[in-house]
């Protein structure tokens, strides 16, 4: 009997996060992402995009907590509800559109290619031939990829941006492809300083590389859009935006609309 | 549920399925010789030898598979930039590809839990037998070729079999590598069409039906050399 | 590599900013969700070997179903799949069935996940047990006039234990490397913690063998507590061979 009730409080405590709670949750990939977002070791998060997502929540006054994922489950667990806003970096695509809603944009940067010190710089499609490039799954880049180097170049995938760093410094692939700022992340660092150096943005493709980083919503949410939008434009009127983007970066990601 | 994108994905999928099976060969053949020596090691060896095995056994017996592979791969290659011309040996076509890492990792893992078994069949053999074999005057190498190691490895077989299906779902994990197994096909798959279970499902009958085939091998083989009860 | 003992040391202190409390904290993730998961799969397990012995015929062939599909489908796939499709199905029943859907939080799952694939191997383990226990010790159970409920705890139960205990060890065994496979999905334990700690500090070999080392030192005290009991529980029956 005794173990009967501690069976059931147990389980009662497992499902006591209820979606009672009026809480907005935001769905971030769980591994570091610098210099948007990144866990320190005592297991805060804490990025350019953390604080943006702070600052939009004190505009829409609402409670908001952090739920992890991996990067490639992110949009199914927004269509299971395991959380409401996915605020991991990712960009609005037509592809994505199909699935999912997305808010308006709070950065756009374009996507570059690095590759090691030695290497020819130059970033399109006759630079790369017969060359190995190291793409995160389920990105813009990978989408980028199959319609421009596919022909050219092989591709290696990885399930985050960090592993593809690890190889690019090891030698086993000859560019890594990814959004400018988390690559120039990379570049600042130890291992990035030594090994390797941008090789060029890629040309721009709205289309494929989508129309900026935003939110991503379930279609169904409509109302949740229009708050965050708002506050959104409210970060950007009142100077938040501004007051944040100077602490990680000299220069204004917002991109050109 | 749609289906209708295997008809774009097929070659892709036996291009997996390929890989998922090379690997289950390679460390399945090298695994079991590896264990071999392993398992001699732990019954007839010196103090010493017996340790260092059962060391080995320990180790990767009590690690995880995951944690075994990403150990090599990136531990590894994040060591390979110190070795002066890495790049331009022979050997690096080998070492810049996960799948090399992939088998070598799974070999010595397989090794471990084969080491085991056939520690288990070697004790199992009945001393009769090997008290024959010596009062005939065969030599110890020549009783253990012809007697020892035929009989353990026919009393172990069924569980080698299981072991086999066991190293089977063991693979998926080389897709953390970059090796572009079957589950690696279905990951592809499910990013290019975001369909979420249908690449899962497919992928899933394809492991069903090779788990049967591997069954159905391991039940004739006993079949070959009936076991008198 | 170019760093001094002194700097690993340095990156292992469990105090920020070294990352051994981050590997404490996946490490203590790790052994709650195989605690967690191992008990789930003892009450599936021993439900699903009573059920098989029963003779229901229905209730045998699913369990069977049951068993045959988890013991044959990759780990990785089942979590994966279990992860997204066990929230959506069930919040899809209840939608059906006019209830509200909930919430669980990732322990939950990871551990209501694990626990219903440790359930298909647990079923096996136990049924062999149950199988072992000499038949004329039921039989005189029954010809005392025990009850089912007084001849399980009082014979099946304590005759069962030793029997079963090898197999639950390496089901122990198994659950706790399966832990590192919900690094997948990702719900942060010890495997996740590592990829983590290595991607910040770039010392990636340190940190994978350092969490090695820990998964061998909880595999060496798993097997010394279960040896202990196996002791404890065989108490007064003739020794093996």
């Amino acid at each position: 009997m005794r173990l009967a009730s501690t069976l059931f409080a147990g389980l009662a405590f497992a499902l006591s996060s209820m979606a009672a709670q009026a809480e907005v949750r935001f769905g971030i990939m769980n591994e570091s992402y610098p210099p948007f977002f990144a866990k320190d070791a005592a297991g805060k998060w804490q990025g350019w995009e953390i604080d943006m997502m702070d600052a939009v929540c004190e505009q829409m006054k609402e409670k908001c907590s952090i739920v992890e994922l991996s990067w490639d489950g992110l949009i199914p667990a927004l269509q299971s509800k395991k959380f409401d806003v996915i605020w991991s970096s990712m960009s609005n695509t037509a592809e994505r559109s199909k699935i999912i809603d997305f808010t308006d944009k709070y950065y756009n940067t374009p996507s570059t290619l690095i590759g090691p010190k030695d290497q020819k710089t130059g970033a399109t499609a006759d630079d790369v031939k017969g060359k190995t490039i190291g793409i995160q799954v389920s990105t813009i880049q990978s989408e980028y990829y199959k319609k421009y180097f596919a022909k050219v170049a092989d591709e290696k995938t990885y399930q985050t941006l960090d592993e593809a760093f690890q190889d690019l410094a090891a030698g086993r692939i000859d560019y890594v492809f990814g959004d400018s700022l988390a690559l120039d992340a990379f570049l600042k660092s130890d291992s990035g300083k030594d090994c390797c150096a941008k090789m060029g943005d890629v040309a721009d493709d709205k289309e494929v590389l989508g129309a900026g980083v935003s939110g991503g919503l379930r279609k169904e949410d409509t109302e949740l859009k229009a708050k965050l939008n708002a506050a959104i434009a409210a970060v950007r009127a009142s100077g938040k935006y501004d007051e944040i983007t100077k602490k990680y970066f000299s220069f204004d990601i917002y991109g050109a609309k | 549920m749609t289906f209708s994108w295997i008809s774009a994905y097929w070659p892709l999928l036996l291009a997996g399925a390929v890989q998922t099976l090379s690997l289950l060969a390679i460390s399945v053949i090298f695994g079991f010789v590896i264990a071999i020596g392993l398992a001699f090691a732990q019954v007839s060896g010196g103090p010493i030898l017996r340790s260092l095995a059962r060391g080995y056994c320990t180790f990767f017996r009590g690690t995880p598979l995951l944690i075994q592979l990403w150990l090599l791969y990136y531990g590894v290659g994040s060591l390979l930039p110190m070795i002066p011309g890495i790049r331009q040996s022979l050997f690096w076509p080998i070492l810049r590809e996960g799948f090399f890492f992939a088998a070598v990792s799974f070999t010595l893992n397989y090794a471990a839990y084969e080491a085991e078994v056939l520690r288990g069949a070697l004790l199992a053999v009945p001393k009769g037998e090997l008290e024959a074999g010596r009062a005939f005057g065969m030599r110890p190498f020549t009783l253990t070729r012809r007697i020892w190691l035929p009989r353990a490895i026919r009393i172990a077989l069924p569980t080698i079999g299981g072991e086999i299906v066991m190293q089977l779902k063991a693979t998926p994990l080389a897709f953390t590598v970059t090796v572009m197994d079957l589950y690696a096909v279905a990951t592809k798959v499910r990013q290019d069409t975001l369909l979420v279970y249908e690449p899962l499902v497919v992928v899933t009958v394809f492991y069903l039906i090779i788990t049967a085939i591997i069954a159905r091998s391991f039940r004739f083989l006993e079949a070959q050399v009936p076991v008198r009860r | 590599m170019a760093t001094s003992s002194q700097g690993i040391l340095d990156l292992l202190s469990p105090y920020p900013p070294g990352w051994g409390g981050v590997l404490l904290t996946g490490a203590a993730s790790t052994v709650a969700i195989s605690a967690g998961a191992f008990l789930i799969g003892l009450l599936l397990g021993t439900g699903g070997a009573l059920g098989k012995l029963s003779g229901i015929r229905p209730l045998r062939l699913l369990l069977e179903l049951y068993t045959t599909t988890v013991r044959a489908v990759p780990e990785l796939i089942l979590i994966v799949g279990l992860y997204y499709a066990g929230m959506d199905g069930l919040n899809r029943l209840l939608a059906a069935l006019n209830l509200p859907a909930f919430e669980l939080n990732g322990f939950a799952v990871a551990v209501a996940v694990l626990g219903f694939v440790q359930g298909a191997y647990m079923t096996e383990v136990l049924r062999g047990a149950i199988l072992a226990i000499p038949v004329g010790q039921i039989e005189a159970a029954k010809a005392f006039g025990m009850g089912a409920r007084l001849r399980f705890h009082r014979i099946i139960l304590p005759t069962l234990l030793p029997n079963a205990l090898p197999g639950l060890a390496n089901l122990w065994m198994s659950v706790t490397k399966d832990s590192a496979l919900v690094a997948v999905v990702g719900y942060q334990e010890l495997a996740l913690a590592t990829r983590l700690a290595g991607a910040s500090t770039k010392h990636y070999f340190i940190f994978f063998l350092a969490s090695a080392l820990i998964y061998l030192a909880l595999t060496l005290v798993s097997n010394a507590i279960f040896n202990l009991v196996e002791r404890r529980v065989r108490r007064g029956q003739p020794k093996l061979a």
